[in-house]
Parts: C-alpha cells; sequence; structure tokens
C-alpha cells in the first residue's frame, strides 16, 4: 500500500493496521519537520505531489522492496498540504519474519522514495522567504535529496 | 501542430504562472517542447535537472509528442 494523503497521519493507526502475526519484526520509519534547514530555521513545509505518478513510482518501490527482501507486509503513506514542526510527513511499515530483511527493506522504500517519487516541499522559513528544496542545486536529478 | 495539456508542480508552476495549460505546438519531442518553454518561460532548471512524463508515467526527452498528450516536466523530487 502507498498513498498520498491529505490529512494528518496516524502512526498508531498505520501500525495497527499493518500487524500481522507471522510477522516476528516490525519496523516502521516516521519522517517528521525539523526546524531547521541548511542554518535556517524553517517554520512549516508544504507538499506537493503529482498524486497518479507518485501512487504509480511508489507502488513499484514496495514491490521492488518485496522482491529483493523476504517480507509479509509493505505500506508507505506520504502527506501533501501544508504541515507545521513535527508534523509526521512520511511513514514506512514494513512486517517481516525477522528484523534484517524488516531493517533493511525499510531503509531501502524510504531512500528510494525520497529520490523517486514525484513530491516537493517547499521550506517556509523563519525571515519570510520561501523555497522549494533542492530546485536550486546543480547535480543528477536522482543524486539529490539524499539527507534528511 | 498538436495541442496537449500541461501539468506544472512546485518551482516549474510558479515560474510558469499557472497550474495547467493547453498549448498548440509544433514541438517534435517532450525534450524540444521543455527547451522552448524554458526560453519562454526562463525556467532556470536545465533538462539535466528535469524529467519528462507522458500521460501520467515517466518518458525519454526523445519521447514523440502526440495530440492529446499530458505532458509533465517534473523538478527534482523532494519527498520524505
Amino acid at each position: 500500500m502507498f498513498r498520498l494523503s491529505r490529512e494528518p497521519l496516524d502512526p498508531v493507526a498505520l501500525r495497527q493496521s499493518r500487524l500481522d502475526p507471522r510477522g516476528g519484526a516490525f519496523v516502521s520509519f516516521e519522517g517528521r519537520v525539523r526546524d531547521q534547514n541548511e542554518g535556517r530555521r524553517v517554520l512549516a513545509l508544504e507538499y506537493e505531489a503529482y498524486g497518479e505518478l507518485a501512487e504509480k513510482e511508489g507502488a513499484r518501490i514496495l514491490a521492488e522492496a518485496r522482491a529483493k527482501f523476504t517480507l509479509l507486509d509493505v505500506a508507505c503513506a506520504h502527506r501533501t498540504g501544508r504541515l507545521g514542526l513535527g508534523e509526521l510527513a512520511v511513514w514506512v511499515g514494513v512486517t517481516a519474519a525477522h528484523r534484517d530483511a524488516a531493517f533493511t527493506a525499510c531503509r531501502y522504500i524510504i531512500d528510494e522514495c525520497k529520490v523517486r517519487v514525484p513530491v516537493w516541499k517547499k521550506e517556509h522559513y523563519s525571515d519570510g522567504a520561501s523555497e522549494w528544496l533542492n530546485s536550486a542545486v546543480c547535480g543528477d536529478h536522482t543524486g539529490l535529496a539524499k539527507d534528511g | 501542430m498538436k495541442t496537449v495539456q500541461l501539468q506544472y508542480f512546485a518551482l516549474l508552476r510558479d515560474q510558469r504562472g499557472v497550474a495547467t495549460e493547453s498549448l498548440t505546438t509544433t514541438a517534435a519531442t517532450a525534450g524540444e517542447l521543455y527547451e522552448r518553454l524554458r526560453e519562454q518561460h526562463g525556467f532556470t532548471l536545465g533538462p539535466a535537472h528535469v524529467r519528462a512524463a507522458l500521460n501520467g508515467e515517466f518518458a525519454p526527452w526523445d519521447a514523440p509528442l502526440r495530440a492529446g498528450d499530458t505532458v509533465v516536466f517534473i523538478p527534482p523530487v523532494a519527498g520524505g
């Protein structure tokens, strides 16, 4: 399951919906809005998605994770819209029989999502300025946004 | 000449000033159309930083444009 959501993500409900009695391991990742980036104070983030393609590419990443690792379940949810500090922007949950596969797959999914899924974020700073991330830098299209 | 539907996101939407437009063009490929739009609207992102999507799927720059295509140019993504 990969989905975009305009509504706040509830990590407890997401986790509850994915638990599987066969799974000896459940690993999740929560990406949250942080209060600074590259020395600038961030007040809010605005996420925008090309929904049709984001959902296709997200589903492809989850299918790849299932093919590469021995998993029972994979899920990812990504927010769109305006988010305040600390709000949950992205959630990944992986269930597997064993922890190795669960940890590795969770890492794989979030890393691929960040460089492949057509979602963009605009940071709003304390000085009133705002900026689309990664759009003012040089480099390969897929080599960006490794941190965060 | 063919008419295509364009959707803009993020920085490209800001620089174009609209989210969608219908455009009649002689551009033969997605790449040719991007270069023309870039020149016309002063997009700051070069093609090395942008990907094309046709009809809801990623497409190479040399993909031919057809009448009625939905075209999206994808600036560097930044989810998570």
